[in-house]
């Protein structure tokens, strides 16, 4: 096995601070580089012949996935195996939370079994919070109801990095509901802390209130979000809303905010599509839009590479809440 | 007991109705202020406490609270509730229907009045329900429970959203001259809210209670209150929006007082952040203009009373994701010292201003008889020391610990409480039985 990563360990062990991610809000910019960086290092152990490396050898991991999840939960999965940490992971439908067992009592019992992180995914907003006051290991929020996904965020803002040179002044649109995205708001946190112009766009009825003071741009116009982005992460919109009353038909919203071909005629040279994932195709995105290769300075989608750098992203996270010396880090 | 003459000496006494606001000594004899002068003379039967530097007040008026019972005695029952009023200053207190089952009917009215005389500590005034198992569809027996001794009706935690419902609630209360408690909110505009909607809720990712859904329904209420000529009153006022409704309509003469609540005056909705679940309640905290609309309302009369709008809830409920956790705090033995704190002290509203609103004026939105000190009248007084102390849960008699203010420093003790001539607050502790 291949054990070492590049990485100037003293310099990250000074300057990281953080027992937990709970979100991108509490991060600072230089936090988010270190992240990033230390994820490009362990990106490159991904392509070896042995893609890993015993950095948490000793170290388990625990995952709670309270909400269906698919990407973020094999992806960190694969990051804590791929790091040598020993991982369990638990789901609702098949813990004590369905006997009525409180999630703090669940987080309080996994603690007792030594864990060192939690992985937590919970479709109340919050939760990362309420237990990282309760428990005493690390908690990494793998997405909190309507309110972060951080490890979405660095990955996304990763992929940027590889397509883009830089992400000062960089034009990002984010198109869709924003008012129920998580992936939305850890974005507009890291981006705009990383110097990035954050446009969003969507139904005015999926704009939640007072998100300018975020420092963002709100249209209505999905063109005038298209025109001048370098890049458009447009997430999924959920039939739920319909029924909730938040937009009139799922044909109406494809009309006036789904990305097609056609649409895409003014865009920029070289504008990057990226989605969170699962993409409704032909809702938000067109079976061509989601799948269109790099070529000739066309717009392209790199749905896929965000899929394959979250791992690293992750496994980046995982090692660096575990070296955190502090007590009381956030 | 035979002759018991007790001397509290030289207090700042300050009482609204009669115009006292001097250092005098008060002398009561077997219950009732047998004098109120200067450097009154110590005679050898005198029990004499110093009170010197401390303020002597009229005993204060909840007319909000939740004392649980029956249902959740778990969270407070009303032996807890009435010992958390009286280390509050309270001697009257009101509570509300809401329980399980919801005090709808005359048998439940009755069964608070007695267990209130049985542990004989402050009184309890009950809230009958507006409509049967408050579900906002028939009106319940109003009549007979005012004739069992309900001081007014509400539907608190809901409201009655039916307009036709409203309306006859009014016209029906109005005849028997007691108020309806509006908790005014329009549920079609609130659902699935926890917390003020803007900006915080917003980077939560919490939905939000719009300050609309009051203002609105608020407005309806003062419409039928117009219409009716009902007393309306309105609980709980949390937004600059709803202040300003409330001083139009009493400048247009509507039959209409309302109450704020001390957290609403003190916070905004930045104390949710970090999912502080202490800090949930309905109406929301709102925002700073909001704050300053409201102490504006209590300056200028706008804002009749201060309630406290006691929530007791069990830790393991508030310990819990925040869409999930229960809606409202403690308020029983913070108001005072919070009032004081947020407001007396930094000199916006008076001793005379503070009697007004959490002693004169509850009584009346209810039709109780208001308290005075005066020579000839019962001791009915507090007395209250300017000193900080720490809130913490181990502080509280009641059997909740439920507030964004646990380990805050406050200002304001109350040493001592006279409840119809008897000293049942003896140096910070109860002597009641």
């Amino acid at each position: 096995m291949v054990s070492s990563v590049k990485m100037d360990e003293t310099k990250l062990v000074k300057s990281w601070d953080k027992k937990h991610l709970l979100g991108i809000r509490e991060l600072s910019k230089d936090e988010i580089d270190i992240i990033l960086d230390q994820a490009r290092a362990f990106k490159e152990v991904l392509t070896r012949p042995v893609p890993k490396v015993p950095t948490l050898r000793g170290k388990t991991i625990a995952s709670l996935f309270f909400e269906s999840s698919t990407r973020t939960k094999l992806s960190f999965s694969l990051a804590a195996k791929r790091l040598s940490a020993d991982s369990i992971s638990l789901s609702s439908s098949s813990s004590s939370i369905l006997k009525g067992e409180s999630l703090i009592d669940t987080a309080r019992n996994i603690r007792a079994m030594n864990v060192d992180i939690i992985i937590i995914r919970h479709s109340s907003s919050g939760v990362p919070y309420i237990l990282s006051k309760v428990v005493d290991c690390s908690i990494v929020n793998a997405g909190d109801g309507t309110h972060e996904h951080p490890t979405q965020a660095l990955l996304d803002i990763f992929t940027i990095k590889e397509h883009k040179d830089n992400i000062e002044n960089l034009k990002v649109s984010i198109i869709g509901d924003i008012a129920h995205s998580r992936v939305a708001r850890s974005n507009i946190w890291g981006l705009t802390k990383l110097g990035a112009k954050v446009t969003v766009c969507g139904p005015a009825t999926l704009i939640p209130p007072k998100i300018e003071q975020m420092g963002v741009k709100v249209v209505y116009d999905i063109d005038e979000a298209l025109e001048e982005a370098d890049v458009v992460n447009v997430l999924r919109i959920q039939l739920e809303r319909q029924q909730e009353g938040l937009f009139p038909s799922l044909r109406e919203y494809t009309r006036f905010f789904g990305i097609n071909k056609e649409r895409l005629r003014k865009a920029k040279p070289g504008l990057l599509i990226m989605h969170p994932g699962p993409v409704n195709r032909g809702v938000e995105l067109s079976q061509e839009v989601a799948d269109m290769k790099k070529s000739n300075n066309m717009p392209y989608s790199v749905i896929l590479d965000q899929v394959t750098n979250g791992i690293a992203v992750r496994m980046s996270v995982l090692y660096l809440v575990s070296i955190c010396k502090s007590e009381n880090g956030r | 007991m035979k002759d018991r003459k007790i001397l509290l000496k030289k207090g700042h006494v300050v009482s609204f109705l009669s115009k006292i606001d001097k250092k005098r000594d008060i002398l009561i004899s077997n219950g009732e202020i047998t004098d109120i002068s200067e450097n009154m003379k110590i005679k050898e039967d005198y029990e004499v406490i110093d009170v010197s530097g401390k303020f002597v007040i009229p005993a204060l008026f909840d007319i909000h609270t939740h004392l649980r019972t029956p249902g959740r005695e778990d969270k407070e029952t009303f032996l807890s509730g009435a010992k958390a009023a009286l280390k509050g200053g309270f001697t009257r207190i009101c509570c509300m229907p809401n329980t399980d089952p919801p005090i709808d009917n005359a048998g439940l009215i009755r069964f608070i009045i007695e267990q209130s005389k049985k542990d004989d500590i402050v009184d309890i005034l009950p809230i009958g329900a507006i409509t049967k198992k408050r579900e906002g569809k028939e009106l319940a027996e109003m009549y007979d429970m005012k004739l069992s001794g309900a001081v007014g009706f509400s539907d608190d935690g809901f409201p009655v959203m039916n307009s036709g419902v409203m309306r006859r609630a009014l016209e029906y209360a109005g005849m028997l001259g007691l108020p309806i408690i509006t908790h005014s909110e329009d549920m079609g505009l609130s659902k699935g809210g926890h917390m003020n909607e803007g900006y915080i809720s917003t980077i939560l990712g919490i939905k939000g209670i719009p300050k609309e859904a009051e203002a609105s329904m608020i407005s309806r209420d003062i419409e039928l209150s117009k219409m009716t000529g009902g007393h309306l009153h309105i609980a709980h006022v949390s937004c600059k929006e709803s202040v300003d409704l409330v001083r139009e309509a009493k400048k247009e003469g509507v039959n209409v007082t309302c109450e704020t609540c001390p957290h609403y005056f003190s916070l905004t909705d930045e104390a949710v952040l970090g999912f502080n679940t202490n800090a949930k309640v309905n109406p929301p905290l709102r925002n700073k203009e909001d704050v300053e609309a409201i102490i504006e309302g209590l300056c200028d009369g706008t804002i009749d009373v201060i309630a406290s709008d006691h929530a007791p809830h069990a830790i393991q409920e508030k310990e819990m994701e925040f869409d999930k956790a229960p809606f409202g705090m403690i308020g029983l033995e913070l108001s005072l010292s919070l009032t004081i704190t947020k407001l007396v002290k930094p000199g916006i509203l008076n001793w005379g201003k503070l009697i007004q609103l959490m002693s004169v004026n509850p009584a009346k939105v209810v039709n109780q008889p208001v308290y005075d000190i005066s020579k000839g009248s019962q001791a009915n007084l507090v007395v209250v020391d300017i000193k900080e102390w720490i809130s913490n849960k181990e502080s509280f008699y009641s059997l909740s610990y439920n507030t964004p203010f646990l380990n805050k420093s406050l200002l304001g003790v109350v040493d001592y409480v006279f409840s119809k001539g008897r000293l049942l607050l003896n140096n910070g502790e109860i002597t009641a039985e």
